[in-house]
């Protein structure tokens, strides 16, 4: 039988706040653990919360972006559940008012565009960090990170394939990043992500029972786990079997999924308004304020460069998929270089470098101005495409300008014709065999003779200049 | 809704409540009462009047996102039963059960 997957994916966003989300504690989770905390998020008896301005702003700007209905009425609940790292004994989130709902994000598969609806986005408190020792014998819990305001965005379940989660998760983080919301870094924990999958028979309407996931730490191991899944589920139903709904781990080693817990013991948060934090109202002021800040988007930059700049599409993807790439291309556009050249240089030689010494691109030894200068150098032929990679090499190891490496090792290429002129006498005097090979139609007899010129020149001189005046001097012999 | 003495039982795990059969069978009518004696409110004609999730018509009490000194970490430990470098040592617990 032919099965269709359902997936849904839950994902948790980190705010770039100076704060946490209910109280003044520095929001940073990487401090020595245990000294970002006080009484409201340590959960003390009579300690009162009070909502951070700027987790509602970020998060006001993240569900903007994510084309949702804002709720302009919106308010925070309590979500009862009992375990270490919620000193509170519940997490305050959001219930039946989420601050943003009915949104969406474009994805492209295969050439596609497909929307993947957003259920909805609401704010709420992160949990402590709890480090299970390694021999099963106790936890440790450090509470810096309890409290750190965090967006819950929830996904329709319209993502059909494993590929089509992982375009999800790259979109979304693209948006959140553009937005300036959130570091979306899942190594570190401020994106993460769990998923829901099911199978049911091709032209069923009914989902069947899901596994939910948990544990992925990459993209690639969010498609990873849900391809096991896809497998084991399939099999599951081939044998006549029945899939368990439950909760199931990543486990990188083997590239499987292992069952956690079986989700009979159904989960009863019972939710309750939280009598500690008044409504929310956003107002139309703020709202508008909000809209009319919105940095471009990912998609309308990319069309943008495809339309304004016509850069082929696959280039126009890779330049606006992290806004730090985007901005480090537009800087170099802006010194007046060709967009197409700037766009090989860029997604080539900076973004290969920095991917092999692990920087970001605001830490690229290379400043997008000297890039410019190095792409004019070469547009202007003072040097050759080759020795501009040797120039990029010591730009990159010295930071200097293309320029001032130039001059420094004399690599100016030869293209004074009066200069050339008495060097390639000297060598057409010195190959005759050559130039009378090429005069009895041997084309390739003035490769030869350039390949001369260049020894003469130690790679100085205008190839393509070399080219033209030999042929014009032969001739007139 | 009927509060039977299973649900009493339910709702205490849920608190992490101990909860010895005597108390549940004195429990299970008590409660039963009083949700019924709530209930009365049910034949309010409530008819044009919004839902409030509060008594008070304040909305927005918001904070600045300025840090203001946090606690001590002796002062923040103090009152947890077992630390380890700097942390709170609790029993084991399962891995990935935070709700959050």
């Amino acid at each position: 039988m032919n099965y269709e997957t359902i997936i849904g994916l839950e994902v948790h966003v980190e705010l770039k706040t100076e704060t946490k989300i209910f109280c003044g504690c520095k929001n940073d989770s990487n401090s020595e653990p245990n000294t970002n905390v006080c009484p409201v998020c340590m959960g003390h008896p009579g300690a009162l919360p009070v909502l951070n301005r700027q987790a509602v702003e970020l998060a006001l700007r993240a569900a903007t972006a994510l084309n949702c209905t804002i709720n302009q009425q919106s308010k925070f609940d309590r979500k009862n559940y009992f375990y270490p790292d919620s000193p509170k004994g519940y997490q305050i989130s959001q219930f039946d008012k989420p601050i943003g709902e009915h949104g969406y994000i474009e994805i492209e598969v295969g050439g596609e565009k497909k929307r993947i609806g957003i259920t909805r986005l609401h704010l709420e408190e992160d949990a402590g960090k709890s480090t299970h020792a390694p021999d099963g014998s106790h936890t440790l819990v450090d509470f810096n990170r309890t409290g750190v305001p965090l967006i819950e965005i929830v996904s329709e379940p319209d993502i059909r394939t494993p590929e089509e989660a992982r375009l999800y998760l790259e979109a979304l983080k693209s948006i959140m990043q553009y937005c300036d919301v959130s570091d979306c870094k899942m190594e570190e924990g401020s994106l993460r992500c769990d998923a829901n999958v099911s199978l049911r028979p091709v032209g069923e309407t009914k989902f069947g029972n899901k596994a939910e996931l948990k544990n992925m730490n990459s993209f690639r191991n969010v498609q990873r786990g849900l391809e096991y899944e896809v497998e084991r589920q399939t099999a599951v139903y081939e044998e006549g079997g029945e899939v368990v709904q439950e909760t199931r781990r990543f486990d990188e080693a083997t590239q499987t999924t292992i069952s956690m817990r079986s989700k009979e013991e159904a989960h009863d948060y019972r939710y309750f308004p939280e009598p500690d934090l008044v409504d929310l109202a956003i107002d139309d002021a703020w709202l508008n304020r909000v809209r009319a800040e919105l940095p471009e988007l990912p998609l309308a930059k990319r069309t943008r460069y495809e339309q304004e700049l016509g850069l082929p599409a696959y280039d126009a993807g890779v330049l606006t998929a992290d806004p730090l790439v985007a901005q480090y291309y537009e800087r170099v556009i802006a010194e007046n270089v060709d967009a197409k050249a700037a766009s090989n240089w860029v997604m080539s030689d900076i973004l290969g470098g920095l991917n092999n010494e692990g920087k970001s691109p605001a830490e690229c030894p290379i400043s997008p101005e000297n890039l410019a200068g190095l792409i004019q150098e070469v547009s202007s032929g003072k040097i050759s495409s080759k020795q501009a990679r040797d120039v990029f090499k010591t730009m990159w190891e010295t930071g200097k300008s293309a320029s001032a490496i130039i001059k420094e090792q004399g690599m100016e290429q030869i293209s004074d014709a009066s200069v050339l002129g008495p060097i390639l006498d000297e060598v057409l005097a010195k190959n005759e065999k050559s130039v009378a090979d090429y005069k009895g139609g041997k084309d390739r007899a003035l490769g030869a003779l350039v390949g001369q010129v260049m020894k003469a020149t130690k790679g100085k001189a205008n190839p393509a200049l070399v080219n033209q005046l030999l042929i014009e001097k032969i001739q007139a012999l | 809704m009927k509060i039977t003495e299973e649900t009493v039982s339910h709702v205490a795990r849920l608190a992490r409540l101990a909860m010895p059969e005597a108390e549940r069978s004195l429990l299970a009518p008590q409660l039963n009462d009083i949700l019924e004696y709530a209930a009365s409110l049910q034949q309010v004609d409530l008819e044009g009047v919004p839902p409030t999730s509060h008594p008070f018509e304040q909305t927005n009490v918001l904070r600045e996102d300025e840090v203001r000194p946090s606690l001590s970490r002796d002062a923040a430990l103090a009152n947890a039963p077992e630390t380890e470098d700097g942390q709170v040592r609790v029993p084991a617990v399962l891995e990935g059960g935070t709700g959050a």
